[in-house]
């Protein structure tokens, strides 16, 4: 079977193809209206536009903290699965949230999420939420995610399990 | 009601997103219970129809929030400055009940814990919060 470089390259490139599908078939990130921007290895970016229903103020209009926890916790996820060399599922271990500033009324918000270390078992990812660039950072986050076997635990992600089944012998 | 507890209600209706989330409360003096009831919507997982960790997360931190607000007596609901979400067991697609202590009040900042639990027993904790609110009218 082909080595672990390539397995990676390999998981990484159907993931990319398969991008669309990643967020959208997440019922709550439907919701909020998150949307999938980009895909690197161990990197992914995503973006939320201000809806007036995800305020949690309304005498400020500012959006609500739980929105930037879904997305962040979210996009973590999926930066995890494009630094992995197979197809795992995973689950929130625990999500550290730092609000620095509120989101201003009206404006989109960016996020993206690195994956800087994975074990066996557990995943180590930092996010980020911000307005056009990182320089004025509206939130931060710090995640630990569980991995497991995607074929014992199913993940109900189109990518990974199109993925799992082309990869999924080759350990 | 309490003048407390309908200065709460009337903030929890007049907030979209608590309104988009369907977040009721019960309280008993200060001690606040709040009532997520299920929405196809906060669906995380769909092939093990388990809610979104962001969706508990959000409750959580709302529920912490108005627990914060019934124990002082501020005038604006407290902003969060940050919180770590455990994720102990996996929400099931059902209703989500909460309760939060609040740890420490002081002139400025505020902690709290969150628990959320679905069923009847509240010590069966699916997912915990621990955060810090600014409490503060001028900050």
């Amino acid at each position: 079977m082909s080595e672990p470089t390539e397995r990676a390259d390999l998981m990484l490139q159907m993931i990319k193809q398969n991008a669309k599908r990643i967020m959208s078939t997440v019922p709550w990130a439907q919701a909020l209206g998150f949307e999938l921007t980009g895909i690197e290895k161990g990197r992914a970016f995503a973006k939320v536009d201000w809806r007036e229903d995800l305020v949690g103020d309304p005498d400020t209009g500012v959006i609500h903290g739980g929105v930037l926890t879904a997305l962040l916790d979210n996009l973590s996820g999926v930066c995890i699965n494009t630094a992995l060399k197979k197809p795992m599922s995973m689950a929130t271990l625990d999500l550290r949230i730092d609000y620095m500033r509120p989101a201003e009324k009206g404006r989109t918000i960016l996020a993206e999420a690195e994956c800087y270390h994975v074990t066996r078992n557990v995943a180590f990812t930092h996010a980020w939420a911000y307005h056009e660039t990182r320089e004025r950072v509206i939130a931060t986050a710090a995640g630990t995610f569980a991995l497991n076997d995607i074929t014992r635990w199913a993940s109900g992600n189109e990518a990974m399990e199109l993925a799992n089944k082309m990869l999924g012998d080759s350990q | 009601m309490s003048v407390r507890d309908q200065q709460l209600q009337a903030f929890l209706d007049r907030s979209p997103f608590a309104r988009f989330l369907g977040i009721r409360f019960e309280a008993d003096g200060e001690t606040l219970k709040t009532i997520l009831p299920f929405q196809d919507k906060f669906i995380g997982n769909q092939a093990i129809n388990a809610m979104h960790g962001g969706c508990t997360g959000a409750f959580l931190e709302l529920t912490a929030m108005a627990q914060v607000y019934l124990s002082s007596d501020m005038q604006r609901p407290p902003k969060p400055i940050n919180l770590t979400i455990d994720y102990l067991r996996s929400a099931k697609g059902e209703d989500l009940y909460a309760r939060a202590i609040v740890h420490k009040l002081g002139r400025r900042m505020a902690s709290v814990r969150a628990e959320a639990w679905q069923g009847d027993d509240p010590d069966k904790v699916v997912t915990a919060l621990q955060a810090h609110f600014l409490v503060a009218e001028d900050g």
